[in-house]
């Protein structure tokens, strides 16, 4: 086993791409990871993606974007885990390459949710949980985090207008990023009069429905100043699982899969949470905010809301999170999401963020990507490598 | 277009049965291959009795494709007596009155329909615990 690093980023704007479609958001965040590492060939493809199939009517896209990407005949497929797709995919390409079976792989995640009407993607959405058992239900996938959330204000005595702290910063963040999807802070009142969605949540605790792409190249430690000046080595990229019902979970306020894969990036990283100077965690609803940061050893169980309204969570705060905007700001690609996060953790690591939400001396910085309720976590850990 | 797959869950959308582990006793609903506690292979078909409290709920105003007549409605995380959580709707309540904590019952009622000439669905629900009531369905 070698280290391994990132040497290339590439983004897209997030946001509602009528004019293009999902092959062409994939192929010009490939082509512009490809350009930050100055490389014009590649070994090995991993696209991230959820819901292809379902919404583009479009499978098989490790080909697809490898032939349009100019890289036709390389290996690539496909790796789906809900809104933790891009994410598994990088991990794939790390692990082709810490095997020594791949010099240098690609991962791309990619998702265009704006295709058909809103009501269809609604529903795909909901495909990330258990068919038979919850959405039949007339659940959707915001409905399932209503669930939780209204769980934990009964739990822990939290009301309502508090969670207001984290769409605040998310959005507050969002507006200084080039590449978010909202770009405009949004006040406390504005959360309070948000329209309900399934009570508890309303818009303003919702991440939008977005189309996006993002991606990343990733080398063999030992060559990455061949390919960047400043070059992030991957610390670990750990994934864990939990039920995908909600309903079977002893403790549904306690995100397992999060604890598993945090805690086996820990150990590989050799790093524990207070070392981390960024998170970039998956706030797809500000219950999962709260809950990753908890189950992330972040916060104690029932205190992040709390945390989030003493400022623990600005740029400036003791643990940054959604810095550039978050999946509500930013806006969520489902199965671009992922490498998104990574994408701005390596920007910290650069010291390339803007300068108005940059953390100063970032050693290093944690990505965490959840697919489904939870089922599906990948945390990621990267660390600056000085010259 | 559904019709085999509604067909094969109707022990458990009618009856509301799982499994239990005949190593360890623990029940499962939906039914197991393997029991999550013991990992034990050896399980029977067990009935749930159809009674429990509500450990969260939510109350949709924006439904998925084909519950919009029924807004707003409410789902809910249901605690069984046999220890095993299911998520259902809640039936025969105003979505003001649920609380979480609050004894419920099982029932069968109509789950949604698949169009207009489709397939109508017929599943368990829950409603406030009626005292006397036997519970448990049909
Ligand atoms: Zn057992």
């Amino acid at each position: 086993m070698r280290d391994v690093a990132i040497v290339g980023i590439g983004q897209t704007p997030v946001g509602e791409h009528w004019d293009r479609s999902l092959r062409d958001l994939a192929v010009e965040a490939v082509l512009a990871a490809m350009d930050d590492a100055h490389v014009r060939r590649a070994d090995a493809l991993y696209v991230g993606n959820m819901l292809s199939g379902t919404l583009s009517f479009q499978e098989h896209l490790g080909a697809l974007v490898a032939e349009y990407a100019g890289l036709e005949g390389i290996e690539a497929v496909k790796v789906e885990a809900a809104c933790g797709s891009a994410a598994a995919a990088l991990r794939q390409a790390v692990l082709a390459v810490e095997s020594g079976r791949v010099e240098v792989a690609i991962a791309v995640g990619v998702e265009k949710l704006t295709e058909l009407a809103s009501k269809c993607t609604t529903n795909a959405l909901a495909m990330a949980a258990d068919a038979d058992y919850e959405t039949v239900m007339g659940l959707s996938f915001v409905a399932i985090n209503a669930l939780l959330m209204r769980r934990y204000m009964h739990e822990y005595g939290v009301s309502k207008e508090d969670f207001a702290a984290f769409t605040v910063n998310a959005h507050a963040n969002a507006q200084h990023n080039p590449f978010a999807m909202f770009r405009a802070p949004v006040t406390r009142q504005q959360y309070a009069a948000a329209k309900m969605i399934a009570d508890p949540i309303n818009l303003l605790d919702s991440s939008p429905v977005s189309d996006g792409a993002a991606a990343v190249v990733v080398v063999p430690a030992e060559r990455a100043r061949e390919f960047s000046e400043k070059p992030v080595r991957v610390a670990a990229c750990e994934v864990g699982t939990d039920t995908v019902a909600l309903d079977n979970r002893a403790n549904p306020l306690w995100l397992k899969g999060v604890e598993r894969s945090a805690r086996r990036a820990y150990r590989r990283a050799g790093v524990g949470p207070e070392e981390i100077g960024v998170f970039e965690l998956h706030d797809a609803f500000s219950i999962m905010a709260a809950l990753s940061l908890e189950a992330s050893g972040l916060a104690e169980p029932g205190t992040a809301v709390r945390l989030a309204n003493e400022g623990a969570i600005t740029p400036r705060g003791r643990f940054p999170i959604a810095t550039m905007g978050g999946l509500k700001g930013r806006g969520h690609p489902v199965g671009a999401t992922g490498l998104y996060q990574v994408v701005e953790c390596v920007l910290h690591l650069r010291g390339e963020a803007p300068e108005a939400v940059q953390v100063e001396n970032v050693q290093y910085a944690m990505a965490q990507n959840i697919g489904g309720s939870g089922a599906t976590v990948i945390t990621t850990i990267l660390e600056r490598l000085t010259p | 277009m559904d019709i085999p797959r509604n067909w094969r869950l109707r022990e458990q959308r009618y009856r509301l049965q799982g499994t239990r582990c005949t190593a360890c006793g623990e029940c499962h609903f939906p039914p197991r291959h393997v029991c999550p506690r013991c990992k034990g292979r050896a399980l029977e078909p067990y009935r749930f009795a159809g009674r429990g409290t509500v450990y969260s709920y939510t109350v949709i105003y924006q439904a998925p494709e084909g519950f919009e007549q029924y807004v707003p409605y409410v789902v809910a995380l249901v605690d069984l007596e046999e220890g095993v959580r299911v998520t259902a709707q809640l039936t025969d309540v105003d979505p003001e009155e649920v609380t979480i904590g609050m004894p419920v019952e099982m029932v069968l009622r109509k789950l949604g329909e698949e169009g207009e000439r489709g397939l109508i669905l017929y599943g368990y629900k829950f409603r406030p615990r009626i005292e006397g009531s036997a519970g448990g369905g049909p």
